[in-house]
């Protein structure tokens, strides 16, 4: 026997055609291409309390999605990377996923800094980008591939200039840190105090791992101010709360939704007692009244993050589900992973209730949320309560 | 306003006590081996992490802190033990190799903390509470007094230990001629293992005592390190008087830079001074404090 055209045809006809067509016929059932979601979230670094929780909850619902039979029959594959809040890092990683990895849509960017970062990437590579970040120039003006689930800076400072003209305040104090949200919103409140009557009589500023801000406080006690604006995340905010305390400013002090999370309230002690912040219903999921269309969802989801990480919900885990949920959503309705289908089907995204309110998107509005989605929280006690 | 540059000078010597203790361990491993411990503000999160941990198993304050030190003095004995001693005793004594060392150890000591740790924002309680004090028209907190006093009876307790014990003096005169100093009978490893240890347990005496007010976390090493490195290098090195004016002083120009000048860059306050210390003082406030060698 040789190695002869004949002999390897009679080889093959005897051997490898009857061992090998049963597997070429099994081959589609495990050929099939699990969807691919990447992420690049802040896990460690200033903004861990914004990635670390929205880790959890990607890897918890993508295990309970995939258990219950996958999107379409097709398993989801989750690709995390940890940018530390890095920009830099966000980028490098946005790149790995769009190229090595070939992720089908991107849910991530915990930070303003970082999402910004990747936003040009998605953006060339043509891949859905939902970011988990907060300030308003993610979609404004509105970019064909990029969306977000949280609610806008210029949103949380409407909210509490709302609040503030209600209780009779005129003059309010800016103090912010050196991130990129924490610019945004300072930005953005600069911009829209004049619209309620509010005058900003002082804007400090202090640098992102700053520890003191007594100076900035004790020029505010002297500024004339009547109210107390924090726009910033991370532990900057709980420190603010308690030299702000320390330095007797004695003013009504507000915080952005980037400290809606029992973190900042254990960091600032008592110092947090009548602090008030917009805030996503998922904080207060017990004081909402029954009929409320939130309610199933947020009470939902705090029970299985409480229930599995034994620790408290955060808002930011919320808009990572919403992120995550929207595009499967998306992916049901566009019947595959096609990314210019998946695109249009997030964008015509219409009633979806979800951790952070109920969502309409549209080819001009890339967030889909309005101001009722915001609620303003108080700090009583320790904790969460409802004002009005 | 009267009381605007108090409440600066306030937060400013509270930050400068915690830069004076790291410097002051940046001094002693300096006197001793001529080298710079660039893992000194690891020590400083260790000993606050410790602590942090520590009071979460239900310790009491008064039993968890002085262990986190001692744990933070423990750590600094293994680097010494495991890391350096290698390189110094095959001769390899090359001032550069060990400061590339004590580099790694930083990188190996932060990559393990977030292991053995978390990545989050951690507080201590207040030692005596925060009530504020008023004093002239700022506020203080207890717990800056805390710090100050803290800072000031290890100060002491060293002061007393390298001038009043033989062992303080076996030291100093290592460092000053380490083959006299082994002829008449002085360890020179016991030395360099306890310079270790007390650099150590300075920094996380510093980490304890502010980690309530500035809070914690796993890294915060690299800025405190490099800031009490500066603080070091400003007051002299090797210099212990020295390492504690540069820290104040560190901490007063960043407190008062900050409310006068811009709050936004407060951090390049402690750049700028390495640039100037070593473009015009290279021998820091005190002068190069050079050690006879007979």
């Amino acid at each position: 026997m040789g190695l002869n055209p004949q002999s390897v045809r009679s080889f093959a006809r005897r051997w490898l055609l009857p061992l090998g067509l049963p597997f070429a016929l099994a081959a589609p059932a495990w050929a099939q291409e699990p969807i691919r979601i990447g992420s690049f979230l802040s896990v460690t670094g200033p903004a861990s309390f914004l990635g670390d929780p929205e880790q959890k909850t990607l890897e918890m619902q993508v295990d309970k999605i995939n258990a219950e039979g996958g999107v379409l029959g097709r398993k989801l594959q989750l690709t995390v990377y940890d940018d530390a809040g890095d920009a830099e890092k966000a980028r490098t990683f946005a790149k790995r996923l769009l190229e090595q990895d070939k992720v089908d849509v991107i849910v991530g960017g915990s930070t303003t800094g970082t999402t910004m970062a990747a936003v040009p990437l998605a953006e060339a590579a043509g891949v859905p980008f939902i970011s988990l970040a907060g300030a308003v120039v993610i979609v404004e003006p509105v970019k064909k591939w990029v969306f977000k689930t949280p609610h806008t800076d210029r949103m949380a400072c409407d909210k509490i200039f709302v609040d503030m003209k209600a209780r009779g305040f005129t003059k309010a104090a800016l103090i912010s840190g050196s991130g990129g949200f924490d610019k945004s919103m300072r930005g953005e409140c600069l911009k829209v105090a004049p619209n309620h009557g509010v005058q900003i009589v002082a804007d400090e500023t202090y640098g992102a791992a700053d520890t003191d801000m007594t100076a900035q406080l004790t020029k505010i006690k002297g500024s004339g101010a009547q109210a107390v604006l924090n726009a910033g995340f991370g532990q900057g905010p709980a420190i603010v709360t308690r030299n702000h305390k320390q330095v007797g400013v004695n003013l009504p002090l507000y915080q952005s939704h980037g400290v809606a999370s029992k973190e900042y309230i254990k960091l600032s002690g008592d110092a947090a007692e009548g602090v008030r912040l917009p805030a996503a219903a998922l904080l207060v999921a017990d004081l909402l009244p029954a009929g409320d269309p939130q309610k199933p969802v947020v009470t939902g989801y705090r029970n299985a993050y409480e229930g599995k990480f034994k620790s408290d919900v955060s808002t930011f885990g919320g808009h990572a589900l919403d992120g995550l949920m929207i595009a499967v959503d998306a992916i049901k309705a566009a019947g595959g992973t096609d990314r210019a289908k998946v695109r249009d089907a997030i964008e015509a995204t219409k009633g979806y209730v979800g951790t952070g309110g109920v969502v309409n998107m549209s080819a001009t509005d890339h967030m889909g949320l309005d101001l009722s989605a915001f609620r303003m929280l108080e700090v009583k006690g320790g904790n969460w309560s409802l004002v009005k | 306003m009267g009381g605007s540059w108090l409440q600066y000078v306030a937060g400013g010597l509270t930050a400068g006590a915690i830069y004076a203790l790291v410097a002051l361990g940046f001094s002693i491993v300096y006197h001793a081996s001529h080298a710079i411990n660039f893992a000194q503000g690891e020590f400083v999160m260790i000993g606050g992490m410790s602590a942090v941990s520590l009071v979460g198993l239900g310790l009491p304050m008064w039993a968890a802190l002085p262990l986190a030190v001692l744990g933070a003095a423990i750590v600094g004995l293994l680097v010494q033990r495991l890391a350096l001693e290698r390189a110094q005793a095959r001769g390899q004594a090359d001032v550069v190799t060990l400061i590339i060392i004590t580099i790694g150890v930083a990188l190996f000591l932060r990559g393990l903390a977030q292991l053995v740790w978390d990545k989050r924002i951690h507080a201590l309680p207040a030692f005596s509470g925060s009530e504020p004090i008023p004093i002239g028209g700022a506020t203080v907190l207890p717990q800056s007094l805390w710090v100050l006093a803290g800072a000031t009876l290890a100060v002491l307790a060293l002061g007393w230990f390298f001038n009043r014990t033989l062992y303080g003096k076996a030291m100093r005169a290592t460092a000053i001629n380490p083959l006299a100093a082994r002829l008449v009978g002085v360890s020179t490893r016991g030395v360099m293992r306890t310079s270790f240890a007390l650099a150590a347990a300075l920094g996380a005496l510093g980490g304890v005592l502010t980690a309530p007010i500035t809070f914690t976390s796993t890294d915060i090493g690299v800025m405190l390190g490099l800031k009490g490195f500066a603080a070091a290098m400003l007051g002299g090195l090797g210099s212990f008087g020295g390492a504690i004016a540069g820290g104040l002083l560190l901490g007063l120009i960043e407190g008062l830079g900050a409310g006068f000048i811009s709050s936004s860059y407060k951090d390049a306050i402690a750049f700028v001074v390495i640039l100037v210390v070593l473009f015009l003082l290279p021998g820091g406030l005190v002068g190069a404090r050079r050690s006879d060698r007979v």
